[in-house]
């Protein structure tokens, strides 16, 4: 594997791997949070255990995460040092933010998990809402620096030089307020599908029904409102993209050919050679309409690009079909439960309703991992948009082949242990919290 | 501002260096410590260090984000030329961030517990040796950003007598950095004696291998001494460091549990402070010479100053918060055991 290839594939292998562990730590926070208040309001104990179930779990999580965002943060550095000798005063505003966000939020973590039956119950409550908020505050600023990468901003670009820097105007570039606003909804909408079908899974076998049913709802409560969003934020960030990466926009709609009543390209299979798409269903107009909200306007195709600068077509093509399509899956389970909430109390039972959600317990994991994957492939060959090409930035360090093989390594068993702490977790749940409502607190220490 | 930015950047590796250095010590200890007592040194440890273990790490990410905004070309060349040691030391932080945990939350007590146990030991000691030969390896001038060669450029910078000195020397000061923080902690007469003569015998290893810092300098034609005690501050510093020590000995069979652990921490930051200021405002020696220096490598004016505000600004929030999770949690040796503990049925439970 060559040195460059090597630098890209273990750059996506982390963040792909970091994004995960910070989806859940950004959104449990809040799952957490409702149960820990029902059970503060209502003194319905299985609320509790719900809480502390979910916390240790989430322990589990929030470690890793730091872990990995950790390495991330040398990671950028040892990579792509050129990168940052150049990038890192423009668009490091958001990390320098963020380094407080992370503290607080590792401070009321602390509070948090340690601090059951030491402090006024409603300050404890609140240390896990502060865990949630500033999680997701850090998530947003991360976001931001990513946006900037996509849309750079806040300095002149003169013969080489950056001159004129201002942090300020690079964190509230023109990708920000998309980028955050989608990655927000996608991380509520992941984590809520995933937590709501292991609890789904347990309780079609009809274990522990009152613990699994409560954390059901919470986390599908939440899933469900994010993912019925989610579309219209994509619409937004497609209509943003359209704007400012229509190299991007081309490649992920493998729209080859600038036209006017630009057809949109359903699945199918790019061919960059030949410039077409095989096998795929073509809606004319529809592609003038998501990406200007007019079906006659003109879209530029990766005919009006410069050879040397276009992006890959398949991968950030097939990574966008999956994503939209996940998201659609999504959105239609959202609408059937609110349908249940709503007028179908005797569906919320019924197990196709919750083997839906089961089905869809990897679905909005597998749309995050395929979002970065068009936003960050269909961005190729620069690293900073328009400004600085991935492979000028790359480090001069030969053998990053075996550190990528090291990182696998290291990734795929951390991965391995993580998934068999929680599967430990769940198989506890009878013996931990398996007591009839009421009785008091007998399954906690 | 920028004087404001340097500071942070020191206070950060300062804090990082005690706080996490007293939980990388954390594990150093459990090595060194017969099978027989481990699981009482363990829990005295841990029972401490649960609640502020993440807290104490966020310092080395304050540290790089001050870096990589502040001193970007100081960021780059560091990442290029110890490229190898960066990442052996973050293969370390992986492990024993998790293992630590796992081994916490882990439902069920069986023999992964030793698995965890034997991972988090051996990391703790790896991780400190390398942030050890990283800083030992900025001093050293060693490192080349025009090297010719592979060896010279990414192996030569950081492998040396002096750098593995350092590196010996932090593993040294994290152990009796964690040993002195333990004997406020012990629950009983019989563990807080063990634990203070732990203590003393991690004295005599920290004077030791920090002997072994000047004869690896001397060896490497580093004039150590005279950087350290060639001025009135450094000088000051470690006559300061000694005298305190000399004091700590004394009072460590007092029963006290603040004054050993501020003498502690005085010592170190002494210790920091003597060499810091010998080499400021360089942060990197290069080869043959020439400096990477704080004062010259800063970022442009606009983003000095941003990032002054964020590191005032932060620590606002930061510093309050901080300080009432330490006395929350301090002296908490008999807590509520912190999670409902639980076997599954013939599972060996340790
Ligand atoms: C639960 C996850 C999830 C779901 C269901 C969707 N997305 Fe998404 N999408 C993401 C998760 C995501 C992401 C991983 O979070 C990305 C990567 C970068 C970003 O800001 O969000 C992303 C990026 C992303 C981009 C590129 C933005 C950029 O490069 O700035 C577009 C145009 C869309 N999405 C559009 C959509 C549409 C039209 C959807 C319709 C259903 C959709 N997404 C569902
Ligand atoms: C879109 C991408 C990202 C998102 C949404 C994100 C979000 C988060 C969140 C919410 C956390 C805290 C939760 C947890 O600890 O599990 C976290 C941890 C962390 N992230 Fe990321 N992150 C992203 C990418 C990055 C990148 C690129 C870096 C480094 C440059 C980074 C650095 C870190 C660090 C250092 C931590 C540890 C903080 C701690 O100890 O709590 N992250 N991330
Ligand atoms: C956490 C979600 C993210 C994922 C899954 C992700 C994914 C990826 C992928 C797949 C690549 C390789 C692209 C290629 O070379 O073809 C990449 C590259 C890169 N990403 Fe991201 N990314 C994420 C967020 C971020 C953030 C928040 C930042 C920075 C603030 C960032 C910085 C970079 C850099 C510096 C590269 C290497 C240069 C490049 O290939 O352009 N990424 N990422």
């Amino acid at each position: 594997m060559d040195d460059f290839l090597a630098a890209r594939s273990q750059m996506a292998l982390s963040l792909g791997f970091h994004i995960i562990f910070s989806c859940i730590g950004m959104v449990m926070p809040f799952f957490m949070a409702v149960a820990h208040y029902f059970w503060l309001r209502t003194q319905d104990i299985t609320y509790k255990n719900v809480t502390r179930a979910w916390s240790k779990g989430v322990a589990i999580f929030f470690a890793t995460g730091a872990v990995s965002g950790t390495v991330l943060s040398f990671e950028l550095g040892l990579l792509w040092p050129r990168f940052m000798e150049h990038a890192g005063p423009i668009f490091g505003m958001p990390f320098s933010l963020e380094g407080t966000a992370f503290f607080i939020e590792a401070i009321a973590l602390g509070f948090f998990l340690y601090g059951w039956d030491r402090f006024n119950p409603w300050f404890h409550w609140f240390t896990g809402v502060v865990v949630g908020i500033s999680g997701l505050a850090s998530g947003i600023l991360v976001v931001a620096a990513n946006a900037w990468m996509n849309s750079p901003a806040g300095f002149d670009y003169v013969n080489g030089q950056y001159l004129n820097i201002d942090p300020i105007a690079a964190m509230f570039n023109d990708a920000w307020l998309s980028q955050a606003l989608h990655m927000t909804l996608a991380a509520f909408a992941a984590t809520g599908f995933a937590v709501a079908g292991v609890h789904a899974l347990m309780l079609r076998r009809g274990r522990n029904t009152g613990f699994h049913t409560r954390a059901f709802r919470i986390a599908a409560a939440f899933g469900a409102v994010a993912a019925l969003l989610q579309p219209l934020s994509g619409d937004f960030s497609a209509k943003d993209v359209a704007r400012r990466q229509p190299a991007k926009l081309a490649a992920m709609e493998a729209h080859f050919h600038t036209e006017k009543r630009a057809a949109l390209v359903l699945g199918g299979l790019p061919n960059e050679d030949k410039q077409r798409v095989d096998y795929a269903i073509k809606i004319p107009g529809m592609l003038s309409f998501l990406a200007h909200g007019n079906f006659e306007q003109e879209v530029t195709g990766l005919d009006r690009i410069a050879p040397q600068n276009r992006p890959p077509v398949v991968v950030p093509h097939l990574a966008f079909q999956i994503m939209v399509g996940l998201g659609t899956l999504m959105m239609g389970i959202a609408a059937v439960y609110f349908l249940a909430l709503w007028r179908k109390k005797q569906w919320l039972t019924s197990r196709w309703l919750l083997g839906l959600f089961v089905a869809a317990t990897p679905a909005g994991f597998i749309a995050v991992e395929a979002g970065w994957t068009v936003t960050e492939v269909g961005r190729q060959p620069w690293i900073i948009n328009g400004v600085m090409r991935t492979a000028d930035a790359v480090t001069p360090m030969p053998g990053i082949a075996y550190s990528f093989y090291l990182f696998t390594a290291v990734y795929l068993s951390l991965s391995l242990v993580v998934v068999f702490l929680l599967y430990r977790q769940i198989r506890m749940v009878p013996q931990l919290y398996d007591v009839p409502a009421g009785t008091p607190e007998a399954a906690h220490a | 501002m920028d004087y404001v930015v340097i500071a942070y950047l020191y206070l950060a590796i300062l804090l990082y260096l005690l706080l996490g250095g007293a939980d990388f010590g954390a594990g150093i200890i459990e090595l060194f410590t017969s099978r027989h007592n481990r699981r009482v040194t363990h829990e005295t440890l841990y029972q401490a260090i649960g609640p502020i273990w993440e807290a104490n790490h966020m310092w080395l990410i304050i540290a790089i984000v001050i870096l990589f905004v502040g001193f970007p070309r100081i960021y780059s060349v560091m990442s290029v030329s110890l490229h190898i040691p960066l990442l052996l030391l973050l293969l370390g932080i992986i492990a024993r961030g998790t293992a630590f945990v796992f081994r916490h939350y882990d439902a069920v007590h069986d023999r992964m517990q030793s698995v965890y146990a034997t991972i988090f030991v051996y990391s703790s000691l790896v991780t400190p040796l390398f942030i050890g030969i990283i800083a030992g390896s900025a001093l050293a001038g060693y490192v080349d950003p025009a090297a010719p060669d592979f060896l010279s450029a990414y192996v030569w910078s950081w492998l040396h007598w002096f750098g593995v000195a350092v590196g010996v020397f932090t593993v040294a000061l994290c152990g009796y950095l964690a040993s002195v923080y333990t004997i406020g902690e012990a629950t009983t007469e019989a563990d807080r004696l063990r634990f203070i003569r732990k203590t003393r015998l991690l004295i005599v290893v920290a004077f030791a291998a920090g002997a072994l810092v000047f004869v690896a300098a001397r060896y490497e034609g580093l004039p150590l001494a005279r950087w350290i005690f060639g001025n009135l501050v450094g000088l000051t510093a470690i006559g300061l460091a000694t005298i305190s020590l000399g004091l700590l000995w004394y009072v460590l069979a007092r029963g006290l549990t603040w004054l050993p652990r501020v003498l502690a921490g005085f010592q170190v930051t002494m210790i920091l402070l003597a060499v810091g200021y010998a080499h400021f405002p360089s942060f990197i020696r290069l080869r043959n010479g020439p400096h990477l220096s704080l004062l010259e490598q800063l970022a442009p004016a606009r983003t000095i100053e941003a990032l002054g505000w964020a590191l005032l600004l932060g620590s606002l929030f930061i510093l309050p918060a901080l300080g009432y999770l330490y006395y929350s949690f301090q002296h908490v040796s008999r807590p509520p055991s912190p999670e409902p503990e639980a076997a599954l049925p013939g599972a060996r439970t340790l």
